[in-house]
């Protein structure tokens, strides 16, 4: 188990450094005018310029650059952003902007965990009826149609109809309703559809079949055995799914104007803000590694029969 | 009990006939008439569902690729009377109405799904080409499987919007640049998916025991391992459509689309939603061909993948 959980942490670690690597080197491609604010860039002049990127250590060489990135960020300290939010350290943009993403997240997959798994249950419970008929059509329906075109309608839709305010205000909680929601719609499908799937197959199983037979009540069967088995696959993904919380949903987040992580990403590539574009890549890739790997530990120590030596368990959600 | 004993003794010895040994008999070996692929479509081809939205994605391909040939309505062809703006789907103005700049509604639906589907296809082609070739040699080339797994491990764990994104943004915006940034990432789950299949096929039970039997290689392959395979490439074809279409749409969303001259069923939904309280038809009927387009391929696709397991073939 010490020997499974510490080749899986090295495998991790080398990963986060190949990631951050190819992002690093193909920023060094971009031009260096993102170093620059606006106004600084016009005021200076070609030797005031290259001073300045001298003085932030952008001309070294890429690897001495990319060693002293992973120092400083070992410190805590992830360098300060440049044209999104000019001179502000990127720790203090973060710590303002995860609250939002966070709290949401958690409450989303609160919701989905909730309702996905009982929507499952259900759907396994009552196959090829109603039930099942309603919650396929919904699962068809969040993961074929583009997020963005449902949770629009939605925040319309849904607004309108109840008089809900159409964007987040802090102090109102009202507002907060719907994107809460929303989160919790694609998660809330997977949970249903792959626990749905999971406790079909496991109930065509012999040993269920066997404890039937002896008599034992459904309800037993079903909640002691069946759900317990098929549950386990699930859980490989529940930490990546929490971790990443952290990074916020870009498109609820931006119809619905919540100062959250969501669009920080994409907004620091445009304005080619290349401290924060590492920063961010450096924190997605750590939290989304890190959590994988986490998957992989919960799932060796729930589910007895993994093979600790071989890599693939041999069901798989995705 | 005795009572049964003392029944079977009471049989009368002249109902049964002496099966003497007859040796060619012995050597005689069964074969069923199972079909994997007479199966796979007879059951595929029960659900009237499926057949209906098979025959509705082929009208709808169809109609996306002759439209532009047989049409003369140029999709970007603005109007400059502003009477011809923003007007309503009916008679004289489209099918669909037009836009904020008098273009044809209509025609831009079906030359943005020909672009949005021809996007879905060459994603699908390539992923599943190299999903399957990766695949196919991870599963069965024994030394590779171990380099393999590493790579897929280290390529997996990284975040799938991160290198959307900065692809999306290192390449310039264009319909080659969302293949790219889609194919480098999409063809690892399929090459897994394909690998662990190769390996059960490889190793079940009944290809040792033909092995065992003389069937030569080319035969297993042909008969045993391939049709399982091709399967898979048809459903996960089909899966690719509407995430590569979903995908074109959220890249639209964050400005990294394909550029806002190309008509496509993404950039149509991204303009419309700006002008859907003036205008609600300019995203409704868009939204309504591709959500038609997304919904059927992601159905038929699932409903040929259950019809593709043999443990539904009964």
């Amino acid at each position: 188990m010490t020997r499974y959980i510490l080749k899986r942490f090295a495998q991790s670690l080398l990963t986060v450094v190949l990631v951050l690597l190819a992002v690093f080197m193909l920023l060094r491609l971009m031009p260096t005018s993102g170093y620059f604010t606006r106004e600084d860039y016009t005021e200076m002049n070609e030797t005031a310029r290259n001073a300045y990127l001298r003085s932030l250590g952008v001309l070294d060489h890429p690897l001495v650059q990319f060693k002293n990135f992973i120092a400083k960020a070992a410190q805590g300290d992830l360098g300060r952003s440049i044209t999104v939010y000019p001179r502000t350290a990127i720790t203090e943009i973060i710590a303002q902007k995860i609250p939002y993403s966070l709290w949401f997240g958690l409450a989303g997959i609160g919701i989905s965990m909730s309702l996905g798994l009982w929507l499952g249950v259900l759907m396994a419970r009552y196959k090829d009826g109603l039930v099942d008929a309603l919650g396929t059509a919904y699962v068809v329906i969040v993961r074929a149609v583009p997020s963005l075109i449902y949770l629009f309608f939605i925040q319309i839709g849904v607004s309108g109809l109840l008089g809900w305010p159409m964007v987040f205000y802090e102090d109102r909680a009202l507002s907060w309703i719907l994107p809460g929601l929303s989160l919790a719609l694609p998660g809330l499908a997977w949970y249903a559809i792959w626990l749905r799937r999971f406790m079909v197959d496991e109930e065509n199983k012999d040993y269920i079949k066997f404890a039937v037979a002896k008599g034992l009540p459904r309800g037993k069967v079903m909640s002691g055995h069946v759900l317990r088995n098929a549950i386990v696959p699930l859980v490989q993904y529940f930490p990546v799914q929490l971790l990443l919380t952290i990074a916020g949903s870009l498109i609820i987040e931006s119809i619905y104007s919540i100062p959250g992580m969501g669009g920080l990403l994409v907004y620091a590539i445009r304005q080619q803000d290349n401290p924060l574009v590492q920063a961010l890549v450096l924190i997605y890739s750590v939290l989304g590694v890190f959590g994988v790997f986490m998957g992989d530990v919960l799932m060796a120590l729930v589910d007895p029969r993994i093979k600790l030596a071989g890599a693939s368990p041999e069901r798989e959600a995705t | 009990m005795s009572d049964r004993l003392d029944s079977i003794d009471r049989i009368d010895p002249a109902l049964f006939t002496p099966a003497p040994f007859d040796a060619a008999e012995a050597e005689r070996s069964g074969y069923s008439r199972y079909s994997y692929w007479r199966s796979t479509i007879r059951t595929f081809f029960k659900s009237p569902l499926a057949i209906a939205l098979l025959a509705l994605i082929t009208i709808l391909t169809a109609f996306s690729f002759l439209y532009p040939l047989l049409s003369r309505t140029d999709p970007n062809a603005v109007a400059l009377e502003t009477a011809r703006w923003n007007l309503k789907p009916g008679a004289g103005n489209g099918v669909f109405g037009t836009d904020g700049l008098g273009r044809d509604m209509w025609a831009r639906s079906w030359h943005g799904a020909r672009t949005s589907l021809l996007l879905g296809f060459v994603i699908a082609f390539i992923d599943v080409g190299i999903g399957m070739i990766a695949g196919a040699l991870w599963g069965y080339v024994r030394r590779l499987d171990r380099i393999m797994t590493e790579l897929y491990n280290v390529l997996t764990n990284i975040p799938q919007t991160v290198v959307l994104i900065l692809l999306s943004y290192i390449l310039r915006p264009g319909f080659w640049t969302i293949v790219i940034a889609l194919c480098s990432t999409g063809w690892l789950s399929i090459a897994r998916f394909v690998r662990n299949k190769v390996i059960t096929i490889r190793d079940a039970e009944y290809n040792v025991a033909s092995r065992c039997l003389g069937t030569p290689l080319s035969r297993i392959i042909a008969k045993n391992v391939l049709p399982y395979l091709v399967s898979i490439v048809i459903m996960e074809a089909a899966l690719t459509i509407p995430y590569s279409i979903g995908a074109e749409v959220f890249l639209g969303f964050i400005g990294l689309g394909l550029p806002l001259d190309t008509v496509s069923l993404g950039n149509l939904v991204n303009l419309g939603k700006n002008n859907f309280f003036l205008y609600p038809h300019q995203l409704l009927w868009p939204t309504a061909v591709l959500a038609t387009i997304t919904v059927s391929f992601y159905i038929v696709g699932n409903k040929f993948a259950d019809a593709s397991d043999p443990r539904n073939h009964v």
